[in-house]
């Protein structure tokens, strides 16, 4: 038998089903692999035994990796904020509790952008997370970390959160499979919010097999999330190999050169959109027209609710306080001053100028119309197709601080990933190359495939992701160095 | 030049509800600071709120007692303000789509009755009680979060004296209108 580490979750839990393979043993090795790290995926690892989870229960105690943003009792929830620095929440945020009750076991928190507001995990108060493929580059973000810890092996799979693109595009950039699953369809509950309306919970694994099986055990009503709902049917395992009478959407504004897809990311895109076709799905040219201006929208409704949600830290309760403060003005600013990054200030800024009297019909209503275009578009596309499939991310992981000073060629990483987002809509990213970015490179990146379908199609988006997944047959050994 | 006294009044009335606004915790009075809190009404990260449907439904009987209209859609806003008795920055009340518009108590017209959740409790160290010459101040969270309606009235009211008696009309939303609404001891009218 292979190293336990090199076995899928869901092959884990079959071998540990069949009594190959002890739960103790596979944590032991994560555990080691994990403590080991030298990508900085991880905010904290567990110790010899899991702080929490237990064996009994479909998972079998395979060892899972959350995202810091993910409140986890007893255990530091940070955020990647300074702000939030060493803050152990006294409860457990909805997902990853029924993950531990379906039998998972807590292995790590990964590392991640600062409250989830970055593309690179270059905005983390603990470090940048580094790719796996190439140490020299991003892994893209906010679920960096996790989606490192995946591709290396250090964590047989990890949940991430999707606000803009946090999970699939990382997902791309790191040859692994991201899931962002339709809006309300997990709980938030627990969830450290960035952007209410639009932050979602997901999987990010190995393959697509792992997502079916991650995201079975996080869906779900939860009386603690008015916004959540009860998933109409069971995650099922994907099993289609084929894609007959399929039809695909390819939406002009979404994909091509002109509208910044590097050439090779296009390449595999299109290479991608032939294999479709080869397994017996048609793939048809089609228009989302206010779909380009979703970047636009998003980046006035994310920092919005960003300015509200982020009121809360404060200095008086929890986490940071900045000491020499005589007065409670200066407890808040020097609190703030001293324990946001960059980026959280700048959104901050963005969204309270956005929400204030007088300019809110000018941004935040615009906005909000916008998004309503967007889903219409979608709604109508989806009369014709079963899927819209685009590049998730326009570029391949790109260099370590080749972007921060420019924040808005940063937000263009989202440019794919956002009109979803916006429409609360299901969308999965799966790795289907490997390509060279335009200023050249010794190896070449993995590059990422997005499929998208209306609310609740996470199984049909599976099976077809199941089935590209099968014909691509992407090498992930790059990653695993 | 004499001036006339034009006076309208907000009133927070606190609901008899078992549990607080938006979670579970119990709503009791006098118990040690900070034993009746939760992640959600303690403002934690990650924690969300959930609508009390009883103080929905007794915010409706409020509104049903004035004669006023209820709303068919009704949304909480947030209104954003720092404050230490404010755990997350602020406070969910409503803005634009009340629970109730319009109605009359007596000879008042009462503008609109909205919900909202009360702020926690700051206590000043000082001999007086007083912010300014407090060293240091201490947060009770144990009244955040208590549902409250917001009946806000018309400016119909011409003196101090009517704006009293006026509000000893206060029955009209007490038990004996099958609304257990509370009066809490400071709402009492107190001669000026």
């Amino acid at each position: 038998m292979s190293a336990p580490t090199d076995l899928t979750a869901a092959q884990a839990v079959d071998a540990l089903g069949r009594g190959e393979l002890s739960a103790g043993e596979l944590f032991a090795a994560y555990r080691e692999r994990a403590a080991a790290d030298d990508l900085n995926a991880f905010a904290w690892v567990a110790d010899e035994t899991p702080a929490r989870g237990a064996v009994e229960g479909p998972l079998r105690g395979v060892p899972i990796a959350v995202k810091d943003l993910f409140c986890t009792e007893g255990v530091p929830s940070q955020a990647g904020s300074r702000i939030l620095e060493g803050y152990r929440p006294p409860y457990t945020a909805t997902a990853v509790e029924r993950l531990l009750g379906a039998g998972a076991t807590l292995l790590a928190k990964t590392n991640q952008d600062e409250f989830a507001m970055g593309s690179s995990n270059e905005n983390c108060a603990f470090g940048p997370v580094l790719n796996p493929w190439s140490r020299e580059c991003v892994p893209g973000g906010s679920s960096g970390g996790s989606a490192a810890a995946v591709a290396a092996g250090l964590a047989p799979w990890a949940i991430g959160t999707d606000t803009g693109g946090s999970n699939r595009q990382p997902a791309a950039l790191c040859g692994i499979v991201g899931l962002k699953p339709t809006y309300g369809a997990v709980s938030r509950y627990g969830m450290i919010a960035f952007a209410s309306s639009l932050d979602q919970a997901g999987p990010l694994t190995r393959d697509v097999t792992d997502a079916a099986l991650l995201l079975r055990h996080m869906v779900g009503r939860d009386p603690c999330d008015s916004t959540s709902l009860a998933f109409p049917e069971e995650i099922a395992t994907p099993t289609a190999e084929r894609l007959d009478g399929i039809r695909l959407g390819v939406p002009e504004e979404l994909s091509g050169e002109a509208e910044g897809i590097e050439p090779g990311v296009q390449e595999a895109f299109e290479r991608t959109l032939r294999t479709a076709e080869e397994l017996g799905a048609t793939v048809e040219t089609t228009r989302l027209r206010h779909a380009e201006h979703g970047l636009s929208a998003y980046y006035v409704l994310a920092p919005a609710e960003a300015s509200s949600n982020l009121a809360r830290y404060d200095g008086v309760r929890y986490g940071l306080r900045a000491g020499k403060a005589n007065d409670l003005v200066s407890l808040y600013t020097r609190t703030r001053h001293e324990g946001f990054g960059p980026e959280v200030k700048r959104r901050i800024m963005l969204g309270t100028f956005a929400l204030s009297s007088g300019y809110y019909d000018a941004y935040y209503a615009r906005a909000q119309k916008v998004r309503t275009k967007i889903a219409q578009d979608f709604a109508t596309a989806f009369e014709r197709f079963d899927f819209i499939v685009t590049p998730t991310a326009p570029t391949v992981a790109f260099g370590l601080g080749t972007k921060v000073a420019d924040p808005l060629a940063m937000y263009l990483n989202d440019y794919c990933t956002v009109p979803m987002s916006l429409a609360g809509l299901p969308a999965i990213s799966i790795p289907n190359g490997l390509a060279v970015p335009p200023q050249g490179g010794q190896v070449g990146l993995p590059t990422g495939f997005q499929i998208a379908g209306p609310a609740f199609s996470e199984n049909a988006i599976l099976d077809a992701a199941h089935a590209l997944e099968g014909a691509i047959g992407f090498d992930a050994g790059g990653g695993r160095a | 030049m004499s001036y006339e006294p034009v006076i309208g009044l907000e009133i927070h009335v606190q609901l008899a509800t078992r549990t607080k606004m938006f979670c579970g915790c119990a709503l009791t009075f006098g118990e040690p600071p900070n034993t009746r809190t939760c992640p959600v009404c303690l403002g934690l990260p990650g924690a969300l709120p959930v609508a009390n449907a009883a103080a929905i439904h007794f915010g409706l009987m409020i509104g049903e007692a004035l004669g006023c209209r209820l709303a068919p859609r009704s949304i909480f806003h947030r209104k954003n303000y720092f404050y230490p008795d404010l755990p997350k920055g602020y406070q969910i009340s409503q803005y634009d789509e009340p629970l109730c518009l319009g109605g009359q108590l007596g000879d008042v017209r009462i503008h609109r009755v909205h919900l909202e959740e009360d702020a926690a409790k700051l206590v000043h160290a000082s001999s007086s009680g007083r912010i300014h010459e407090s060293r240091a101040s201490v947060v009770d969270f144990n009244r955040g979060g208590t549902p409250l309606a917001e009946m806000v009235s018309e400016p119909d009211l011409r003196s101090a004296e009517q704006a009293r008696e006026w509000l000893t009309l206060r029955c009209a939303v007490t038990p004996t209108s099958r609304c257990a609404a509370r009066a809490p001891p400071s709402w009492a009218p107190r001669p000026s």
